[in-house]
């Protein structure tokens, strides 16, 4: 096995007992628990009343807008990660070509932001 | 020459092993007397005594509460999707805990040194959307699904300015690794010249584990429990561990980047002969504090006025001060030299 990859087997055997874990816990309350189920107690909570419609409906347009805002960004922030660990190294090139991707980045922000998708009400 | 190959290799899965469980062990523990320190310490804050009961200074109601909890049945609503529905509590235990891998307790106490410490930690933490998403979806319940629309819409928006004030730190530090991040705070810890980048990862972390005043998702008064209202038992018992223990290992973030993980305030006498994994513990129970003190402290705030922190202030703000702090190191030839390796 590769040096490099021998450090990611804690990781591999952590995930394993968390997930083993975590089955024991769920697996727990139905040894342990009695399970009684009835119509009455298996609907979905709302208020005592009989759901009034299906739950999966649709949802208001600005999550989608937020999750898409979040991709853009959070990318953005995935090209930072190498450029701020290695700016001592790159210098002052590196320094204004990222700035040149930031202002590019920004003059959309500042668009969306106009246009109003960052409103609530 | 095989079987000592095979042996040392046994060996080694053994220690990791137990190394493991030395962390979940005590971590577990933790979020155990963390939900007891939560009401006891809101109950002081606001004149009451808090559970006082069970033990002394009801220093057994944790486990009072998770032996009911334990005895209870296991609610599986008609409409869900049954295995989506049991796994999502798994998920987000499972990714509270296995972020722990790579906290450096003290200098050399990590169980996985990874190179790019930081990096699995904001993957592991942003990971834990998923958990919220498919509660909220597998319930089939009206309150479940708005109260995951909520809380993942506020997760990433947080998670964005989370990332950018990371940035700053790494271009302080010029590496990914948790160890190289304190051990570059030997001579200051980060919260003091990159102060404000420290508030806003502060109240971040708060947004990002729904606590209050950002708790919205849960909002009581609107919502019931949010995205996990048709959970019960054990099921119920994952998300509440996992929330403490995402909280836990928030605090432990902050530590780490910005008040000098196991290094000792001064490194003057009395203070440095306390060994590494006391300071270290110490100063996440002063956050942890902090988190307690703010839910007893502040209102909740409303969606609009939450999304806007988030987009229209904390992401502004923090990428400026990754152009200014960027540009202050370049300017006065302070950069980190790149590690080797």
């Amino acid at each position: 096995m590769p040096e490099f990859l021998s450090e990611y087997l804690p990781i591999a055997i952590f995930i394993a007992i968390a997930f083993g874990l975590s089955a024991a816990f769920v697996a727990s309350a139905f040894i342990f628990g009695n399970q009684r189920p009835d119509d009455e107690k298996m609907a979905a909570y709302e208020c005592g009343f009989d759901a009034f419609e299906d739950s999966r409906r649709q949802f208001d347009v600005r999550f989608y807008l937020v999750a898409i805002l979040f991709i853009i960004f959070d990318l953005e922030v995935a090209f930072l990660f190498p450029w701020a660990v290695s700016l001592g190294g790159i210098g002052l090139f590196g320094f204004w070509s990222m700035m040149v991707f930031l202002a590019v980045l920004t003059i959309g922000f500042i668009y969306e932001w106009k246009k109003g998708a960052l409103e609530w009400e | 020459m095989i079987d000592l190959l095979t042996h040392s290799y046994v060996v080694n899965v053994a220690w990791i092993l137990a190394q493991i469980l030395m962390v979940i062990g005590p971590l577990l523990i933790a979020v155990a007397y963390l939900t007891l320190a939560e009401r006891r310490v809101i109950g002081f804050m606001q004149l009451r005594k808090g559970p006082n009961v069970v033990g002394p200074f009801g220093l057994f109601q944790p486990f009072a509460d998770a032996l009911k909890l334990m005895a209870k049945e296991t609610i599986l609503p008609a409409g869900a999707n049954k295995v989506v529905f049991l796994f999502a509590p798994m998920l987000t235990f499972i990714l509270a805990i296995v972020a722990w891998a790579v906290i450096p307790f003290g200098e050399g106490l990590v169980i996985a040194d990874i190179n790019v410490g930081i990096l699995y930690l904001f993957a592991i933490s942003s990971l834990g959307v998923y958990g919220v998403i498919m509660a909220g979806w597998a319930s089939n319940s009206k309150y479940a699904f708005l109260g995951a629309l909520r809380s993942a819409a506020q997760m990433v928006s947080y998670e964005v300015s989370m990332g950018l004030v990371i940035i700053n730190v790494l271009l302080c530090v010029g590496s990914l690794n948790l160890s190289a991040i304190v051990e570059a705070q030997r001579d200051m810890w980060f919260a003091l010249p990159l102060l404000p980048m420290f508030v806003v990862f502060f109240i971040s972390t708060l947004a990002e584990t729904n606590r209050a005043p950002f708790d919205l998702p849960e909002g009581e008064s609107e919502l019931v429990a949010g995205y996990f209202v048709e959970y019960s038992s054990m099921s119920f018992a994952l998300f509440f561990l996992g929330e403490y223990a995402n909280m836990i290992l928030m605090s432990s973030m902050t530590v780490v980047l910005f008040m000098g993980g196991w290094l000792p305030p001064f490194d003057i006498f009395p203070l440095n002969v306390i060994p590494g994994p006391i300071w270290f513990i110490l100063k996440i129970m002063l956050v942890l504090f902090v988190f307690l003190w703010v839910r007893a402290t502040t209102p909740r705030y409303r969606y609009d006025q939450l999304m806007r922190l988030g987009w229209k202030i904390f992401l502004p703000f923090s990428l400026l001060y990754v152009v200014a702090t960027a540009g202050f190191l370049l300017a006065t030839d302070r950069l980190p030299t790149i590690m080797a390796g």
